[in-house]
């Protein structure tokens, strides 16, 4: 822009995400400066396995940091503090003495330790650690692909027993090689991090001894557990050199902290791929009884953690995907709103995109996607609509958990990511959930609550309330639909959804 | 029947020929199809690789017909494509002007809103997506008419109704603003359509330089116009809002 920023000083965030790595230089008005991303090599060993080379991710932070720095025309004198967010889950171990990964990094979508996660569940099932870590026992988290390393990666488990080998989710590995490293690297993660791992206890925030007993890790290999703002230590080298590195956030928590969800009660949903939604629940856990996680929101220094409850869609924007590239219906991912659009509502037809089974709050394996619904009056541009109310009902869905789970009516519901662009979906959205849908000025939710909490860590910002005042609204619908109307489609849906449920005759998850 | 280009009628059967049997062929087949020296049989599939009607397989040196041509027919930009590209730069647009944008293409005989980010304040506003304005007073519409030829014609030959004491609704007072627009990039409504509301607009254009669409900050005339001088810094500000959404359609689309 033409009006110059402010000559600083600035916050620069690094997302080390699950396609590339970014940072972004803010100012303190939480504006973008400048911005700089590599993507990295997704690597697939056998069907199912998903691996990130750690030293060619590390070599991008590097790299996407100075390009930024670079474009914003700064140097490191004008930079507050280095703030991170990363892919959660995805697991690493290397050799403290070398600074060498012992092993590609294990990425969360990767399905490898499925079986040694029913194995774990013993005769209680997936819920075995869920009183103490909020979660399932689930492929994604890192304490079994951690289990899996040990295992699997020779004389690894005789090496980690004797203090040389250290694991890290992603936030750690950063923050290890850019304060030093093998000369002094501080080797800790934060807590919504270590809630990601099935080997933290919520209610504690420090590491669960009976569960790493359960799964056969040594506590040697584990990062101290710090909040999410506070200063880890300073980077060591680079363009950066000196300045403090005060934040570590998971995305999606990054996420919630960006679009300043700081009271109870408070919802974000981003939605890409798949969806996130995540809803603050203030200071205590709520345990989920409707399929939801119970995780982490953010901790501020020494202040008291905040907990949230958690609610995933697998298939959203990958439906749309799937629309332009299996079945090409459309050219972009755009034209989905243009077909969608020439038709006044679904003709009928529902969409359940239960690709890979139903994930929350149903969680059966055994789903997978039904078009139900269908006569000859059904056209595309029905079946395009029909897509775009997937993506709405799932919301709802997860959003009626949050009511039950929680005992709070969300009020309104901050919305981000590449979707938020499709006016007919974010109006649909509203409608579906009789609630306002809000979208903000900044669609960089992620890396700006990365720079918020490590702009905090280091009082660039004051408080959170400061923060709050640098939200700004760049659109909100508002709900437009009869109740009845809602109600009646709300019941095909749930129909819809009950017909996609037992396709697969053996049973290959849990019930 | 009045003299034909010679040259462009060679040119249209090259491509009939290429349409039809065989997909690939080669220079000396087309210029013995249609009976013409090879040299210049191929100095017009040059010029029709070059505006990409035809490709030439880099293997065999076999002409094809090029990707251009399906784009031809349905070359329009997507309105949701449009937006999809433009959402970042106006949401810096409305933050750092403290105004609403507005992101608008011509539709019928107006300009439809196909995109709105609200004014950075806490105050309550209204989606204003789907609605329309009207092309010969508000800055959007008069930058449609600068450079889109059917805007042009829509606008000239449409009613132009005085919603205010300033809207100019005689031809050439409308002509010498769409001059005065074409020279500077931009164009300018002040109280022109609503009193007490001024905007400021710039083309999108997209990667062939067509004009696509106009985006354009509105507000208070007290704020966009004070002392009765647009301000510069927001004329700027839409100008390089403008560009850059121009420079992701170049860069990015197909």
């Amino acid at each position: 822009m033409t009006d110059a920023h402010t000559t600083g000083p600035f916050i620069a965030a690094i997302d080390q995400g699950t396609t590339s790595s970014r940072c972004i230089v803010f100012d303190k008005d939480g504006r973008i400066v400048s911005v700089d991303q590599k993507e990295h090599e997704q690597i697939f060993p056998k069907p199912g396995w998903v691996e990130h080379d750690a030293t060619e991710i590390w070599e991008n932070v590097q790299e996407v940091v100075a390009g930024a720095v670079v474009k914003a025309g700064i140097s490191a004198a004008d930079v507050k503090a280095i703030g991170i967010t990363n892919q959660r889950e995805t697991t690493m171990m290397w050799d403290r003495t070398t600074g060498e990964p012992v092993h590609n990094a294990i990425v969360w979508q990767d399905t490898r330790t499925d079986a040694l996660c029913r194995e774990l569940g013993r005769n209680v099932g997936q819920d075995r650690f869920r009183r103490e870590t909020g979660l399932p026992l689930a492929s994604y988290f890192a304490g079994p692909k951690i289990r899996w390393l040990l295992d699997n990666v020779e004389g690894l488990r005789e090496r980690a027993e004797s203090g040389d080998i250290l694991f890290g989710t992603m936030d750690s590995w950063v923050i290890w090689n850019l304060t030093g490293g093998v000369n002094g690297g501080v080797h800790v993660t934060d807590v919504t991090n270590a809630s990601r791992t099935l080997l933290m206890n919520l209610h504690r925030m420090a590491w669960d001894e009976k569960i790493l007993s359960s799964m056969d890790i040594p506590a040697a290999v584990l990062p101290e557990i710090k909040s999410s703002a506070e200063v880890y230590g300073k980077a060591a080298s680079g363009v950066l050199k000196g300045v403090p590195v005060a934040s570590a956030l998971g995305d999606q928590q990054a996420a919630l902290f960006g679009q300043t969800c700081f009271s109870e009660g408070e919802a974000k949903s981003t939605y890409g791929t798949g969806t996130f939604m995540l809803m603050n629940t203030g200071e205590e856990p709520v345990n989920s009884y409707n399929g939801l996680l119970t995780t982490v929101g953010y901790q501020i220094g020494d202040q008291k953690p905040v907990y949230a409850l958690e609610g995933s869609i697998a298939v959203t924007g990958s439906l749309v995907q799937w629309m332009r590239d299996q079945m090409g219906m459309i050219k972009t991912a755009a034209e989905i709103e243009t077909l969608a659009s020439s038709v006044d509502d679904n003709g009928g037809a529902y969409f359940v995109p239960a690709f890979s089974g139903l994930f929350a709050p149903y969680w059966r394996s055994d789903a997978r996607g039904v078009i139900a619904g269908l006569t000859r009056y059904v056209t595309k541009a029905h079946i395009a609509r029909a897509v775009l109310e997937a993506t709405a009902w799932q919301t709802r869905e997860i959003t009626d958990a949050m009511t039950k789970d929680s005992g709070v009516e969300l009020t309104a519901l901050k919305v981000d990511g590449g979707m938020t662009s499709n006016n007919l979906l974010m109006q649909t959205l509203s409608d579906f959930l009789d609630a306002p849908v809000v979208r903000p000025m900044v669609a960089e939710t992620t890396c700006l609550g990365a720079a918020y909490a490590a702009g905090l860590a280091v009082g660039f910002w004051s408080s959170t309330d400061e923060l709050r005042a640098n939200w700004r609204r760049a659109a909100e619908w508002t709900p437009r639909m009869d109740a009845d109307v809602r109600d009646r489609e709300y019941k095909n849906w749930l129909k819809a959804v009950e017909r996609s449920m037992g396709w697969l005759d053996e049973n290959t998850g849990e019930e | 029947m009045a003299r034909n280009i010679q040259s462009l009628e060679r040119a249209a059967a090259m491509l009939r020929l290429l349409a039809g049997g065989e997909r690939r062929l080669g220079l000396s087949d087309v210029a013995t199809a249609l009976g013409l020296a090879k040299g210049t049989a191929h100095g017009i599939l040059r010029t029709l690789q070059h505006e990409g009607f035809v490709e030439q397989d880099p293997a065999s040196g076999r002409y094809q017909l090029g990707a251009e041509l399906l784009r031809l027919g349905n070359s329009f930009l997507d309105v949701h494509e449009l937006r999809a590209r433009a959402l970042v730069w106006t949401d810096d647009l409305a933050r750092s002007s403290g105004e609403s944008v507005y992101l608008g293409v011509l539709h019928q005989q107006g300009v439809l809103i196909v995109h709105h980010v609200f004014r950075p304040d806490d105050s309550r506003q209204v989606l204003e997506v789907g609605a329309m304005q009207p092309l010969h007073s508000t800055a959007l519409g008069k930058v449609l008419s600068a450079y889109d030829p059917v805007a042009h014609t829509e606008a000239v030959e449409g009613e132009r109704e005085a919603f205010t004491a300033r809207t100019l609704t005689s031809e050439a007072d409308f002509e010498g603003v769409l001059d005065l627009t074409r020279a500077r990039g931009w164009a300018a409504d002040v109280e022109e359509t609503w009193e007490g509301l001024a905007s400021i607009a710039a083309p999108i254009h997209d990667r062939r330089r067509m004009p696509v669409g106009a985006v354009g900050v509105a507000g208070a005339v007290e704020r966009v116009c004070p002392d009765g001088e647009l301000k510069p810094e927001l004329v700027a500000a839409v100008r390089d809002c403008a560009r850059a959404v121009s420079r992701d359609l170049g860069a990015g689309r197909f």
